[in-house]
């Protein structure tokens, strides 16, 4: 039995293999396919999940691991009333996926940036991204939409 | 059957370049007669509802919370809503909203209506529903203005019955109809009901608007998945989920070919959360299904784990021998000789190198690449009572249906497909092998099952962008313009006879047709690995060995590369006349011109910084594109910006358009970089991305991209704007060091990035 906290809510999982990668708790057992799988090695980030606000290589994690710490997914990134983040309003905004298979987890790379550096120069942008892999190659939007959602949440004071 | 001579004879593969190459002619007229020819069937079905509804000039009377079907892709809701199908995969490419906004404009809809579904695949209804080959907007301009045009007229038409007033007075805007004369005005949501009941018009009623008419299409509108993506909707195949679904992992022989000679099925049963472990023997067709073990289990993961505990002896007799080490060593050798075969010839090249000023011979290569779309292969089948239906992330969708009834051995009607969103295409889903196995152990399993790839499946199971290998010679004239070309092409073959698909070189590649005399050989070297169309096939290669030559040209001319380039082009033509997909040397000119001058051609640089710039014409698309890079002390490479000028006619999508070019940029750029596939022993070495670095952020440079929206007919812009990043970056390293570089990947090279 493993005990998690994903997105606020309580879930008790019968799971026998505590080595069982979160991500795939997350998608197999809870259904939270937001987040998603690319390489399985932590090298591509397309599942980074919030670990008590860390950004996070789910596939990396052990849902032992998972277990006494809140875990929020992209599912969780607008509010509670659906208001969307404004990383979120400045991803459409900008227009910035293609594919849009890696946005997931590159909004919570971003989204856990700017929680900790509200103005990110394109080198503290460049550098927290580093783990996102985006193979269609949106960087040049993905850095405009974080500088954008910056100045968004700035403008209005913190936590929109 | 022999690796290669499977391969060769692939009817899929086959299929994936053949559309690819085929020229426009008349693709979409083809398509559009047929279309209009049902929809003109469905209308004479109509006539008799319409004659009731339409005779007197009652109110409208819409009935609420009902959708009315104007044809296959327009439906309009009696609250306004307008529902517009878009019938080809969103792959990435954004023809989601590309497509549906050519509808709209001619509808006059009012864009905050829209909303935006996936056709169902039907191609005797929609003609072509393939995403490939940068043909969509192309082939599909003309039947999407036609359907939202009669959409349109109908409404209008609806309008004037219920006025009294000639059709020619009842104009539309925003959604809605207006008669000026009397004020009057209904939204097309009150007009729904009447209008589709109205006969379809004839092709030859419609007024398709002019350019300087349009109100949509050159706007920048985001993605209509956007919101979704931003969100985590499930969307893309891997998220698919039925009730009672298993999951399912299929290991193949590393080495393309190999036989299950025996495996430890019993062992794999007997692990936790396993439902069962069979042999499947396959159809011998790479492109659809090869032998291999099928894991069923309660989990993605459970099935990965059991693969640690699955041991099968492969029997290799048929499988891929391929070595890259022996393959680069022989090309060398080979690159002395003068070539197996002529391929193309026209004037005389042993006449004009005689009589040469200077000449200059220069050897170039470029690896194997692999697609890596970052949603690694998957696909969610049920099968049932003899029919299966299918949930897939696919480029080609028509075909994995054909695939799949082949593989089954039932017939296409028992076949349903649902396309869902596809986490990258770059040409490795026009091939369904991962569709093909998933419906194989469905019908073994006899529940719902999802087939998941690992990375590591998708990198040792892909069809390959070709190495290639390039001995090329030129010849200067007294004047120093460029007099003779000549090309010994070293590429592969998998029966001996034809070369592999994606490594063949086609009639028309620059510079035939701008130089005289011009003379390409070939050699064929025996390959197994499976080799398939990858973004902007052949041109993304031979882009770089042609265009980083002509520079060398240039430079041993003592000229301006800008200036070399457009003698070449010289008065503006068509190199193929009456064929609206071939080169003009008109536009090429104008991108060229347009480039130079956005990026600063010809400004001082400090040392160790340097432009580069580079043409190339693919898939019916101009683009040149200037790198502007730095090289330090350490070889340490910095790609600050990219200026891409391209003509591809009018852009329907500004913000998709910059999108595809800025995308490809760093597509180009990403493989230059780094990428490379090798081979030992019929096994691809590379297993995830720490071997095959996919460029990340802080290598991006920023991209400037600028359009001559001429008035040819639009083109697709999924691929045209790849091609000369490669050169243009390798001229620009030439500009700033003096260094030339002449084989692919750059990291390989000796740069660090």
């Amino acid at each position: 039995m493993v005990r998690l906290d994903v997105n606020g809510r309580q879930h008790e999982l019968d799971i026998a293999d505590g080595s069982t990668p979160l991500l795939w708790v997350l998608r197999d057992q809870l259904g939270l396919v937001g987040t998603k799988f690319g390489c399985g090695g932590g090298y591509c980030g397309a599942c980074t999940v919030h670990i008590d606000g860390r950004p996070v290589r789910s596939c990396l994690m052990p849902v032992s691991a998972a277990e006494g710490v809140a875990v929020t997914t992209i599912e969780n990134l607008a509010a509670p009333d659906k208001t969307l983040h404004p990383l979120q309003r400045a991803w459409i905004e900008h227009d910035v996926p293609q594919c849009g298979y890696c946005q997931a987890g590159q909004l919570m790379s971003a989204a856990a940036l700017l929680a900790r550096n509200a103005s990110p120069s394109d080198a503290d942008i460049d550098s927290a991204m580093r783990g996102n892999l985006c193979r269609c190659g949106t960087y040049q939007r993905i850095r405009a939409a974080i500088h954008s959602a910056a100045k968004a949440i700035n403008a209005t004071g913190g936590e929109s | 059957m022999k690796a290669g001579e499977r391969l060769a004879r692939d009817p899929n593969i086959r299929a994936a370049f053949r559309e690819a190459d085929e020229r426009l002619n008349s693709a979409w007229e083809r398509v559009s007669r047929r279309t209009f020819l049902k929809l003109t069937g469905l209308a004479g079905g109509g006539l008799t509802l319409a004659a009731c509804s339409v005779k007197g000039t009652d109110p409208v009377s819409t009935e609420p919370g009902k959708d009315y079907e104007f044809n296959e892709f327009v439906n309009v809701g009696s609250d306004g809503t307008i529902l517009i199908y878009s019938k080809t995969p969103e792959i990435g490419q954004g023809i989601k909203t590309s497509f549906p906004m050519i509808v709209a404009e001619e509808l006059d809809a009012d864009w905050n209506d829209v909303v935006v579904e996936q056709a169902r695949i039907d191609t005797a209804v929609y003609g072509r529903q393939r995403a490939g080959g940068s043909r969509s907007i192309a082939t599909a301009w003309n039947q999407l203005r036609e359907a939202g045009a009669a959409a349109r007229l109908m409404l209008r038409r609806a309008a004037a019955e219920t006025w009294q007033v000639p059709v020619d007075e009842c104009l539309t805007a925003n959604s809605v109809v207006t008669h000026e004369a009397t004020g009057r005005r209904l939204t097309y949501g009150e007009l729904a009901d009447k209008a589709a009941a109205l006969p379809v018009p004839d092709k030859a009623e419609l007024r398709l608007k002019a350019r300087d008419e349009y109100t949509l299409i050159g706007e920048r509108i985001t993605g209509v998945d956007n919101e979704k993506v931003v969100t985590g909707q499930p969307l893309f195949g891997t998220d698919q989920s039925l009730p009672g679904m298993l999951y399912a992992s299929y290991s193949k022989c590393p080495a393309t070919g190999g036989r299950v000679a025996a495996a430890n099925l019993d062992d794999i049963r007997a692990l936790p959360g396993i439902r069962d472990a069979f042999v499947l023997e396959g159809n011998d067709l790479v492109s659809e299904l090869m032998p291999g073990v099928a894991i069923i289990g309660d989990s993605t993961w459970e099935t990965q784990q059991a693969r640690a505990h699955l041991s099968i002896d492969w029997d290799e007799t048929d499988a891929s021998k391929d070595s890259l080490s022996s393959i680069t060593a022989e090309a060398a050798r080979l690159s002395k000789e003068p070539g197996a075969e002529v391929l193309y010839e026209f004037g005389d090249v042993e006449q004009a190198f005689t009589g040469a000023a200077r000449i200059h011979e220069a050897f170039y290569s470029y690896p194997f690449v692999s697609h890596a779309p970052l949603e690694p292969q998957n696909c969610t089948a049920w099968y049932r009572d003899g029919a299966i239906e299918i949930w897939a992330p696919t480029q080609s969708p028509d075909q994995a249906i054909g695939s799949v009834a082949n593989v089954l051995g039932i017939p296409r009607e028992k076949v349903t497909l649902h396309v869902t969103r596809v986490g990258g295409g770059f040409g490795r889903r026009l091939m369904n092998d991962y569709v093909c196995e998933v419906a194989a152990i469905a019908r073994q399993v006899g529940a719902p099952v999802k087939l998941q790839w690992t990375r590591e499946d998708d990198m040792a199971h892909d069809f390959y962008r070709p190495a290639g290998y390039h001995a090329l010679r030129a010849a200067l004239d007294t004047s120093g313009s460029l007099s003779a070309w000549q090309d010994h092409f070293i590429t592969f073959t998998h029966d001996g006879k034809a070369p592999v698909r994606g490594g063949d070189m086609r009639p028309g590649e620059f510079p035939e047709g701008i130089i005289d005399d011009y003379k390409v050989t070939q050699t064929l070297l025996p390959l197994g690995t499976p080799c398939g169309p990858w973004r902007s096939p052949r041109s993304n290669a031979i882009a770089f060995a042609v265009q980083s030559f002509i520079h060398e040209m240039a430079n041993v001319a003592e000229r301006d590369h800008v200036d070399f380039l457009l003698e070449l082009m010289g008065e503006p033509r068509w190199l193929d006349p009456g064929n609206p997909r071939a080169m003009n040397t008109g536009r090429a000119a104008a991108v060229i011109k347009l480039a130079a001058e956005k990026a600063g051609w010809g400004q001082p640089l400090p040392e160790g910084r340097g432009l580069g710039l580079a043409f190339y014409f693919s898939h019916a698309g101009h683009f040149a594109e200037v790198a502007d890079v730095s090289v330090d002390a350490d070889r340490k490479l910095t790609v600050h910006r990219v200026t891409v000028a391209g003509d591809v006619g009018p852009i329907v999508n500004m913000s998709g358009a910059e999108n595809q070019c800025q995308g490809s940029v760093m597509d180009g750029l990403s493989t230059t970089l780094g990428l490379e596939i090798t081979i030992e022993n019929g096994r691809v070495q590379e297993s995830n991305f720490h071997q095959y670095p996919i460029m990340r952020m802080h290598n991006a440079p920023i991209v400037d991209v600028h359009f001559i929206q001429s008035d040819y007919p639009p083109t697709g812009l999924g691929e045209p704007a790849l091609p000369p990043l490669a050169p243009a970056v390798c001229n620009a390293i030439f500009a700033a060091t003096g260094q030339r570089v002449r084989t692919l990947p750059l990291s390989k090279e000796g740069f660090k990035v």
